[in-house]
Order: C-alpha cells, then sequence, then structure tokens
C-alpha cells in the first residue's frame, strides 16, 4: 500500500478520510453511519435497513427518480448496505463526473423526505425481501441460530427485522430514526480514487461542514451474558438437504484475541475473503474440510468471523453428506477442535495463512471501491490503522496464541448449534 | 493530478497494449499488464462443452471439468490443492454449453506455478474412483439444492419451454439420474475426446509483461497435441413458440415465488445486438431496472427485484424479464411486465431514455476495466465473438451511433409479448 490517507475531522464532527489511487480515472466513496441492526429493540426491528431504503425516496433536491436516474446516466455503480454495527451508501463514479454524488451524499444525510406513501410502498417491498429471503433454508436456520446464542444483545435479531415489526413500523419512528443517527458527528466520508486530496477537501468542507451536528446517540448496552452451556435449536423445511451451523461467541474486533481467531479461522475453514468483492480461495486443505468432506461426512464447510463493535460469533456452517446424522459430524468438529486445543499447530500452517491473506490483500488492491471500502469499513469497529497493519498483526501470530484461542473460544458450552432438518417435502422426480 | 491511463477513446485495452498470439498447436493467448497491483489473474476456454454429451448423460461435460482436479498423473488431489493453498492461488474449471471455462488467480511469482498446474491437470487428470464417488455426491447433493431454489428452477423451466428440442433447452448440470449414470471411463473418454489446444484460449492480465506471460504459456502448453480431439456439433436452428406457454413449478413451503418471462434474443454477433442491449437497459437495467423496476417495484411495490436480462452468447441468447414476487401477485406481475413487453414493440423509446442509456454504457466503461478480473473478461468477450481488438476503443461512438429506430426494430425482432415463454417456480402446488 503506502499512499497517504488524509484522516481528519470536520467543524461539526463529521470524519473524513481520502486516499488519493491514480491507477484509473475512478473514484469511490462511501458514507458509513454508525447505526445498524445493533441500535433497535423488539418493536423497531429493521428500522435502520428500512430507513436505508427510504433515502433512496428523494430529497426535495433529488426527488425519488431523479437520483438513480443521474447516477446511472453517468455509468456509475452505487448502492448501499446495512449490518447489525452500521449502514454504508457508496458509489464508484467516473473521476470528471464525481461531484454529483458528493451533493448527492451531503443532501440526504439531512433531507431525506420519507412520505406516508414511499413508505407505505416500500414497506410491501421490504416485506417481499423478507419473504425471498425466507425462501432459502440457511436464512431460516441463521436466524434461529443468532436467536438462540443472543438472548439480551440486540444482534439477536436479522438485520431485515422481524416480520411483526415490519408491518407495523411507522413513518414516524422511521423518521425519529433517521433524525437520531444521521448526523454529521455520527458519520464516516471515505473517498479514494483518482483526485487531489487537498481539492476534494475543500470541496467537502463546501458540502459538508456546514451541516449541523447533532446529540451523540445515545446506545443501549445490553450486554450478553456468558453463555454456560451448549444450546441448540432445530429448523425443519422442505428439501433433502440438511444444513448445520455450529456458533461460538467471541470477542469484538479490535480485541487483542480478534486476530488469532482470525488464524484460527483459517487453520479450521480455510481463508476468508479481504475484499467485499468477494473472490475467496479455496479451502481443500483446512483441517474441517479435510476431517469432514473427505471423510465423506459433509458436502461442504465454510466458516467466518465478522468484524464487529460488540463480541460477536464465529460461524461454522456444513451441508451433511446425505445419509449421515447431525451427532457424527458434531463429534469430528469437536475432534477437530480439541487437536487444537491440546496443542499448538505447526508453525508452516501459520505461515500459509499468512500468506493467503497477503494473497487476498493483493487480489483486491485492484478494485479503488475495494480500497474505498476498507477506509471507512474499518473505521466501524476499530481504526484504519486495524487494516493497515492487519498482514502485520497477523504474522506475529504464534501457534500457542492459536492453541489459547481455541481453548477459550471453541468450548462447547460456547456453543449454539443449529440443524436444518428437511422434511423430505421435495418434489423433485 | 488525474490518471491519463484510462481515459475515453484514451487508453481502453487495445492493439496497442493487447498482444495475441496464436501458438503452433493452436492455443490462443491474450495478454495484457497491469502493475497496479503485484498479481496476475488467469481465465479462457478449451471447446469442451456439453453440447457435446450424449441425452443419457447430461452434465458430462461439467462433471468432467470439476473432476479434473481431482487428480492428476504427478499429484492427488490434496497434494493439487496443497500447491494452490499454499500460496494462496486460486484454480477451477467449469463446463458450460459450447466451451469449458478455465480460471485462477496467483502473485505474480507464482504464476508459472500456476501455468505448470493448469497444464498438469488439463492434461493429464486421472479421475481417481474414490474422489470421483465423493464429486458425484456432491453434485447430487446440488442439484437437490438446486431443486429447491425457486429462482435456478424459474431459470431450468424457462429454458426447456423456450428452447424446445434445442439444445440450449438441456441443464448444463445434468440431472439426478444423469449424473448417477456417469462414470470414471466416461469422464475419461469425454476429455480423451473433446479436450484439446485447438479452440482454446488463454487469457492473462497482471504484473508481468505480456510478452513474458505468453512465454510462459508456451513452455507449459505449447506442446500439448490431440490429433483425434473433436468438437461439438453446429447448432441447429431455433423455432420459435407459436404461442404463449405458462408452465408452473411446485416447491412447497415457499415464501415467495420467482418468474422468469420472455423470448430468445439475439447472438452476440447480430448486428442488432447493441440495439437490443439499449432496449433491454432501458426496458428493465436503467437506475433502479428501468421501466420494469419502475412500474412492479416502485409503483406498485410488489416485488423486491424485478428487472430484464439480455444474454447473448454463440447462440440464440435471451431477453427475458425476473421477478420475485408473493404468489398473491402473481398474475398482476405478469400482466404488467407484458404490457411493457408491449410497450417496447410499439413505440420507440424516447430519446431521453435513450441518452441516458447511452451515457451509461460509456459511462460505466472504466468501470468495468478497471480490475484485473474486469479485463480479463472483457479480453475473453473479444475473442470468443471476434469482437476485434480495437472494439472498447470503438465502443464509445457504436453505442453513440444507435437511434431510437434502431432500437425499436430490434425490440420488435426479438420480443413478442403473444409468444412468450413464462415459468413460475415456488407455487405450492
Amino acid at each position: 500500500m503506502g499512499q497517504t490517507i488524509t484522516s481528519l475531522r470536520l467543524s461539526n464532527g463529521l470524519q473524513v478520510l481520502l486516499k488519493e489511487i491514480h491507477t484509473a480515472p475512478i473514484i469511490s466513496q462511501w458514507v458509513w453511519y454508525r447505526v445498524g441492526s445493533r441500535d433497535e429493540h423488539p418493536g423497531i426491528t429493521g428500522i435502520s435497513h428500512w430507513n436505508e431504503h427510504m433515502l433512496f425516496k428523494g430529497t426535495p433536491r433529488f426527488p425519488a427518480k431523479v437520483l438513480d436516474k443521474a447516477i446511472s446516466r453517468l455509468g456509475g455503480q452505487w448502492n448501499a448496505l446495512t449490518s447489525q454495527d452500521w449502514t454504508a451508501y457508496y458509489e464508484t463514479m467516473p473521476a470528471e463526473t464525481f461531484d454529483l454524488t458528493l451533493e448527492l451524499e451531503a443532501d440526504r444525510m439531512q433531507h431525506g423526505i420519507f412520505e406516508p406513501e414511499e413508505v407505505e410502498l416500500e414497506r410491501t417491498v421490504i416485506l417481499s425481501e423478507r419473504q425471498g429471503s425466507e425462501n432459502e433454508p440457511l436464512f431460516r436456520l441463521s436466524e434461529e441460530v443468532t436467536a438462540t446464542a443472543f438472548r439480551v444483545h440486540p444482534y439477536h435479531h436479522e438485520v431485515i427485522g422481524d416480520t411483526a415489526d415490519l408491518l407495523t413500523i411507522q413513518r414516524d419512528d422511521l423518521y425519529q430514526h433517521y433524525r437520531t443517527y444521521y448526523l454529521p458527528n455520527n458519520a464516516v466520508l471515505a473517498v479514494a480514487g483518482d483526485f487531489d486530496h487537498q481539492a476534494m477537501l475543500a470541496r467537502i468542507q463546501e458540502l459538508f461542514e456546514s451541516i449541523p451536528g447533532g446529540p451523540e446517540p445515545s446506545r443501549t448496552n445490553r450486554q450478553e451474558p456468558p453463555q454456560t452451556g451448549e444450546r441448540q435449536v432445530v429448523v425443519e423445511g422442505p428439501g433433502d438437504t440438511t444444513y448445520m451451523q455450529l456458533v461460538y461467541h467471541v470477542p469484538a474486533a479490535n480485541h487483542p484475541d480478534f486476530i488469532a481467531l482470525m488464524v484460527l479461522d483459517s487453520l479450521l475453514s480455510g481463508p476468508s475473503g479481504a475484499s467485499i468483492s468477494g473472490g475467496g480461495l479455496s479451502n481443500k486443505t483446512s483441517r474441517l474440510y479435510r476431517a469432514l468432506v473427505e471423510g465423506e461426512l459433509a458436502i461442504s464447510i465454510s466458516g467466518g468471523l465478522q468484524a464487529s463493535i460488540d463480541p460477536y460469533l464465529y460461524t461454522l456452517l456444513l451441508i451433511l453428506h446425505p445419509g449421515r446424522k447431525a451427532e457424527d459430524i458434531v463429534t469430528v468438529v469437536q475432534s477437530e477442535i480439541q487437536r487444537l486445543q491440546d496443542a499448538p499447530p505447526p508453525a508452516n500452517e501459520l505461515a500459509r495463512a499468512v500468506k493467503q491473506a497477503r494473497a487476498l490483500f493483493a487480489y483486491g488492491m485492484d478494485s479503488i471501491t475495494s480500497q474505498a471500502f476498507w477506509l471507512g469499513y474499518s473505521e466501524m469497529f476499530a481504526s484504519y490503522a486495524w487494516f493497515e497493519n492487519y498482514l502485520d498483526r497477523l504474522a506475529t501470530v504464534t501457534p500457542e496464541d492459536v492453541q489459547r484461542v481455541a481453548q477459550v473460544y471453541l468450548r462447547r458450552q460456547n456453543c449454539t448449534r443449529g440443524t436444518y432438518l428437511p422434511d423430505s417435502r421435495s418434489n423433485a422426480p | 493530478m488525474t490518471s491519463k491511463q484510462l481515459s475515453p477513446n484514451g487508453s481502453y485495452p487495445g492493439p496497442e497494449d493487447i498482444t495475441r498470439v496464436e501458438l503452433p498447436n493452436g492455443i490462443i493467448v491474450l495478454a495484457r499488464a497491469n502493475f497496479n497491483s503485484p498479481s496476475v489473474v488467469l481465465n479462457g476456454y478449451l471447446s469442451a462443452g456439453s453440447l457435446s454429451e450424449p441425452l443419457d448423460k447430461l452434465g458430462l461435460a461439467n462433471f468432467t471439468a470439476a473432476a479434473l482436479m481431482r487428480g492428476s498423473q504427478q499429484h492427488d488431489f490434496q497434494q493439487i490443492y496443497d500447491i494452490l493453498e499454499s500460496v494462496g492461488a486460486g484454480l477451477g474449471f467449469s463446463g458450460g454449453v459450447h466451451s469449458t471455462s478455465l480460471g485462477g488467480m496467483a502473485l505474480v511469482e507464482d504464476l508459472p506455478l500456476l501455468l505448470r498446474l493448469t497444464n498438469e491437470i488439463l492434461r493429464y487428470p486421472t479421475f481417481p474412483v474414490e474422489q470421483i464417488e465423493r464429486l458425484r455426491t456432491q453434485l447430487l447433493t446440488g442439484l437437490a439444492i438446486q431443486a429447491q431454489d425457486t429462482a435456478a428452477m424459474a431459470h431450468l423451466t424457462w429454458d426447456q419451454i423456450v428452447y424446445q428440442d434445442h439444445p440450449y433447452s438441456l441443464p448444463e448440470e445434468g440431472q439426478p439420474e444423469t449424473i448417477a449414470r456417469i462414470q470414471p471411463e466416461d469422464l475419461h473418454a469425454f476429455h480423451q475426446q473433446f479436450y484439446g489446444p485447438r479452440g482454446m484460449v488463454i487469457i492473462l492480465v497482471g504484473a508481468v509483461e505480456p510478452d513474458a506471460m505468453i512465454a510462459q504459456v508456451e513452455a507449459t502448453l505449447g506442446d500439448w497435441q490431440n490429433p483425434a480431439q473433436q468438437f461439438s456439433p453446429p447448432l441447429p436452428s431455433l423455432e420459435l413458440l407459436s404461442n404463449t406457454v405458462l408452465r408452473k413449478v411446485p416447491i412447497p413451503g415457499k415464501s415467495q415465488v420467482d418468474i422468469i418471462l420472455g423470448n430468445p434474443g439475439p447472438t452476440r454477433r447480430s448486428p442488432d445486438f447493441l440495439a437490443s442491449a439499449l432496449g433491454n437497459s432501458i426496458l428493465g437495467q436503467f437506475g433502479m431496472y428501468g421501466r420494469i423496476g419502475e412500474i412492479v417495484r416502485e409503483q406498485e411495490g410488489l416485488a423486491y427485484y424485478a428487472y430484464s436480462s439480455l444474454s447473448a452468447g454463440i447462440g440464440p441468447g435471451a431477453w427475458y424479464a425476473s421477478a420475485g414476487v408473493d404468489p398473491v401477485n402473481i398474475e398482476k406481475t405478469i400482466a404488467l411486465i407484458r404490457q411493457e413487453w408491449r410497450r417496447m414493440i410499439e413505440q420507440p423509446v424516447s430519446a431521453e431514455e435513450l441518452a441516458d442509456s447511452q451515457a451509461n454504457f460509456i459511462g460505466r466503461l472504466p468501470l468495468r476495466l478497471e480490475s484485473n478480473g474486469g479485463v480479463a473478461s472483457a479480453l475473453l468477450r473479444l475473442e470468443r465473438h471476434q469482437l476485434g481488438l480495437d472494439y472498447y476503443q470503438r465502443y464509445t461512438g457504436l453505442v453513440r451511433s444507435l437511434t431510437t429506430e434502431q432500437v425499436l426494430a430490434a425490440a420488435q425482432h426479438y420480443l413478442d409479448p403473444d409468444r412468450m415463454g413464462i415459468a413460475i417456480a415456488g407455487v405450492e402446488s
């Protein structure tokens, strides 16, 4: 990397990060709001995601149909994402037409209209989005597993929200949520690409600095109490395929153990993508693949950690080999975990994990969108230094560190296991 | 301080920086340098495809492609993946209708390794019995999962309706009965008959000089010969539907159905392909998914997604609309989309609509040509469809030259609201 980052805070609290990249005439911008499903309680689950939808419904200056056409006309790519911890809006544009998107984001930070009629139309769209997710066994399983693992913390519900709330949330709830969290002092603006940082900064100040800040949103801190016994949940549904999800409570991304856990995951289930475009690598030499897939207990195995603000979950996902029993799989998973708990792994496995991470970073470097993503994303749960120093810190993890985090976090008492059992109602011939 | 590397009509990939070489054994290699990231992307294809498979062994081409990595004369399955995963490289093969695709990536220093492995796997696969059985179970599970997937089943069913007796009606991944039937000797035979250097294309984009990349290909695959190599039969002509055909696929327990409706479309080389593509943009892509998105999602709130799509390859492509809706909205959604189909053929699009989509096509080009993967895909298209190495330099002019009359003529050529194929998957019964 080695390109300079300009990082500062405007007088209204907006955090700005700029990175010049002159490899292509493209600029990518991401606006991150520190609001997500963790800020929701029963009654308003899904409201942050719905808010995100409403910000495409227009402002007085950029009415609903003007906004998306304006960007498409310029050939830009754009989208928005809501997660447990944040809501992000991004545009990637040809450099010479970028300015419009700055105006757009400054405008919708303050002037979202939230017309009642549009709110109602969007209600059915979001219900439709939820229904589409419900079509998938893995969504249904994951929803139950997460709800079982988290009893207290708001991470327990899905970002899309519960249908009960999607049916009852009102326009004023949405607007209130928007005014509470969509503040410059609760946001990060990250821009990477083909520009001059001084000119860009001046323009950002011109457009954003006059937006008034507001009271820091209060956050409820409903810490999840430690899990003291294994939990299990079963979801039954149509199909012929059995899925299993095993989750373990792990610390937040800025905890010292997180990086060792990433190495642990690499050894157990293979390397995780370090770019938002996916583009992962195969995992066939990972320990769980060898034990479970080569062992003909599973068809596939995947695993992953999520960089979160509060402690979240390490997830293992398996598709069972037809005719195999869930208990057989669990026994093997536990014995693989036991191996890592009993003895530190060989140093060459860690070296491989580091090399894989280095490769994945390199693959992400030719995308300005990906680089812009990381600028702001890492600020959500830590700082950009988290990303910049990632490979270096990864290389300092020792085999003993991996053994220790396996012992501390991959205990049965810390595990929630979910199984999707097909009722073989399929109509396949 | 802006980049000069890519600018409109400036340095898009073209004859000056794409090196294209035909090796003596028939392999065509295209290479372009990009030093923005210390990595290389590989892609390409061989002329072995599902067009060459017998009807009782549907899925043979894809099975063979998937089975290549299961063992070679030099390395077994774990060794192959150990070679790749130790260095964070990726490599994979998949079967298609006309050809088998290959794709991979590696850090610069590992390109020789990647090409050596590609050579070994393509020429000396062993299809070990135990591995093939394991792969078979994975493929069958994949088909079982697919049978529950409303979007996938809608697509497969639509192909059956619209392509009828044409080979494009057949599922590339086969069916459970046909996959169950395929034996290692079938894979060997398919490999021996259809895999060879003639008709093969390899593309490399990354941080190496083109001549050096081509030399490495020549040093590995340059001596491959298969004098007995066979090629797929020519495509028969396609008979169009004489009336609308609607088919429902019951899949129990689904909250949402997927609808696909449309007609066969142009080939990639059809003179009216680009006019069709612009028409498709207006119909169901531009902004929040064009006219279809506007009416089905924005105005009526019926769907989370509703859009149109144009895919055009070597044979007659597909021009269709896709929507995910609550079952109670099926008829309404079909009626609305049919209305838009009719509108496209009864009146020319407006000058403004055309200008918007032209601007989008031109504006987004630098974004699509930014990454190694994007450039590699672009080069593959250039070669497969003989578009010319200067295509991207001529592209802006080609797009700008099109008129509303040409878009209307293209729409009238392909879109027929009274003879549509309509597939609906996910109904209860």
